[in-house]
């Protein structure tokens, strides 16, 4: 049932994405135009202040090597990350401050505006084309929240032990008692009755683990200040990294039971196995289906919800430049919508770590079930 | 493009990241959280259990009290009924002694009335007979003054004595 919602949930959230994407990219394709038409008349000032609704929004929930705080006229303020590149057999490690907010390329190493490697770093190979350095392990704006992040989990998890020792044998208190019903709810809710009373130990401290990633990084995305902001669980590298932990723990924990009822599924006529293997191949893509599933539906809610909030942000400027005073007056619509947007957002970080972590305790519990036929 | 071309910098990032929070997290934060909550559980569960059966223990408690006191009552009761018979067969014993007692002292003082009476009533016949004697004495002796009047009675007397053998 949970799942068949998730999908349509998906679809909806997809077809969101989707018609928001064709607007951005029309938008940047009219702003294309312009910007065309006024390299003509060679009015550089005027194009730097025209405002891109789809490429802002895309710059505010991609990665980058710096982490921008906010600009006031050409001055740009930012915490600098460092860039490490490993490349024809070198490292190479600097500040992104090199880049002068990718104005500037530094040892041949520059920031790309192409479209399929935009915003990330290039160097021109000897046919003049743009590749990427061989290994690129920057610590960009979401490594940077993925490490605060995980530092975070630590410090409140461990505390939260200790007070557990404190405390024993009493009431909880504090942190421990505002996240104490939460993990019964993990444990209770999603692992004993998804996988069941005997086994679900094995994976308690995984998925109490990626629920709260999930769930810590999907309220710190709706944070607009350093050093919370940036948009991870928006990020399908990172929910992608999430799905395969959860296949190769599915894989991994298969019983025989489980790997029966994708190669022989055992109710099945035989017509559908033999001579034409339907069965057996739908059931093995399902295996990879599965947490594909997970990657897209977690990044495309989280990076939908974010989307739809910078729009209306966005609608402010547009209609800003249209005329002030009709710029004033959309934002108080846009700032309503965008309040109620962030609510909105607020409900859906904590269902998505929910429905993520719900799924991968489903997976495991299939993978783990007992032969009942 | 940007959007699903995450790079394979984050993805390293992540992986490691995920990976070492996981182990840190799994050894040194859900083990005693879940050991913790697991115990105080335990506890809670052992706690209700123990109360429901000092309950349970109290109600048998109070149960037995009942039982006691109604005992204790009955056995006043049958004690009281006991008593009251005792006292009525006493009482009974009494009376009937007391009865025999006065029928005895009335037989008694009958049997003596009976004596007395016999004795006076043999007084009175040997007083009787005494002064019967003495006035057939007397009469006797005012009759025989005369010899001749003694000696005729004789001569009578012997004559019936001798008609009448």
């Amino acid at each position: 049932m949970s799942d068949k919602l998730g999908v349509i949930k998906q679809i909806a959230t997809w077809s969101l994405l989707l018609s928001f994407m064709t607007f951005s990219a029309v938008a940047a394709n009219a702003t294309n135009e312009e910007q065309h038409d006024m390299d003509h008349e060679d009015n550089h000032a005027a194009e730097e202040e025209k405002f891109e609704a789809g490429k802002w929004i895309v710059e505010h929930i991609t990665d980058s090597y710096e982490w921008h705080i906010l600009s006031v006229g050409n001055m740009h303020v930012s915490v600098p990350l460092p860039v490490i590149l490993y490349d024809q057999g070198e490292w190479h490690v600097f500040m992104s401050t090199r880049f002068h907010h990718g104005n500037d390329a530094y040892k041949g190493y520059f920031i790309s505006d192409d479209n399929f490697n935009a915003g990330k770093i290039v160097r021109k190979d000897a046919q003049g084309h743009e590749v990427r350095p061989y290994l690129d392990i920057s610590i960009t704006k979401n490594v940077f929240a993925i490490l605060f992040s995980c530092l975070l989990l630590i410090l409140v998890f461990i505390s939260v032990a200790k007070s557990y020792k404190k405390t024993e044998g009493h009431a909880p208190k504090g942190l421990q008692s505002f996240l104490e019903p939460i993990i019964i709810f993990v444990r209770d809710d999603i692992a004993k009755a998804s996988i069941g009373e005997k086994k679900y130990e094995k994976y308690l401290p995984f998925l109490l683990t990626i629920f709260f990633f999930i769930l810590l990084n999907n309220i710190l995305g709706l944070i607009p200040i350093f050093p919370a902001g940036a948009n991870v669980t928006g990020n399908i590298g990172v929910t992608g990294v999430l799905a395969v932990f959860v296949f190769i723990i599915t894989t991994v924990s298969g019983n025989k039971a489980y790997w029966l009822h994708i190669f022989n599924a055992p109710g099945v006529p035989w017509w559908l196995k033999f001579p034409i293997p339907l069965m057996p191949v739908v059931e093995l893509m399902g295996i990879f289906t599965k947490p594909f599933v997970l990657m897209v539906r977690l990044f495309a809610n989280i990076t939908a919800g974010h989307i739809i909030i910078l729009g209306f942000i966005s609608l402010i400027f547009i209609f800003g430049e249209m005329s002030t005073g009709l710029g004033y007056g959309v934002s108080i619509v846009s700032v309503g919508f965008s309040i109620f947007m962030n609510f909105l957002e607020l409900l859906v970080a904590f269902i998505q770590a929910y429905v993520f972590t719900l799924l991968s305790a489903l997976y495991f519990g299939m993978a783990t079930e007992e032969a009942h036929h | 493009m940007a959007l699903i071309n995450p790079g394979l910098g984050p993805i390293i990032w992540m992986t490691l990241a995920l990976l070492i929070v996981l182990i840190i997290l799994k050894k040194y934060a859900w083990k005693p959280i879940m050991n913790a909550l697991k115990e105080r559980e335990e506890s809670i569960e052992d706690s209700l259990r123990a109360a429901d059966k000092a309950r349970e223990d109290m109600k048998s408690l109070k149960l037995d009290n009942e039982q006691l006191l109604r005992e204790a009552k009955d056995e006043r009761d049958a004690v009281l009924r006991e008593a009251r018979k005792i006292r009525e067969k006493i009482l009974d014993e009494a009376k009937e002694k007391a009865n025999e007692e006065a029928n005895n002292i009335v037989a008694s003082a009958k049997s003596r009335i009976e004596n007395e009476k016999k004795a006076a009533l043999v007084e009175i016949k040997n007083m009787i007979a005494t002064t019967s004697i003495e006035i057939a004495e007397k009469i006797l002796r005012e009759e025989f003054k005369d010899k001749k009047k003694q000696a005729s009675y004789i001569q009578e007397l012997l004559k019936d004595k001798r008609l009448k053998n």
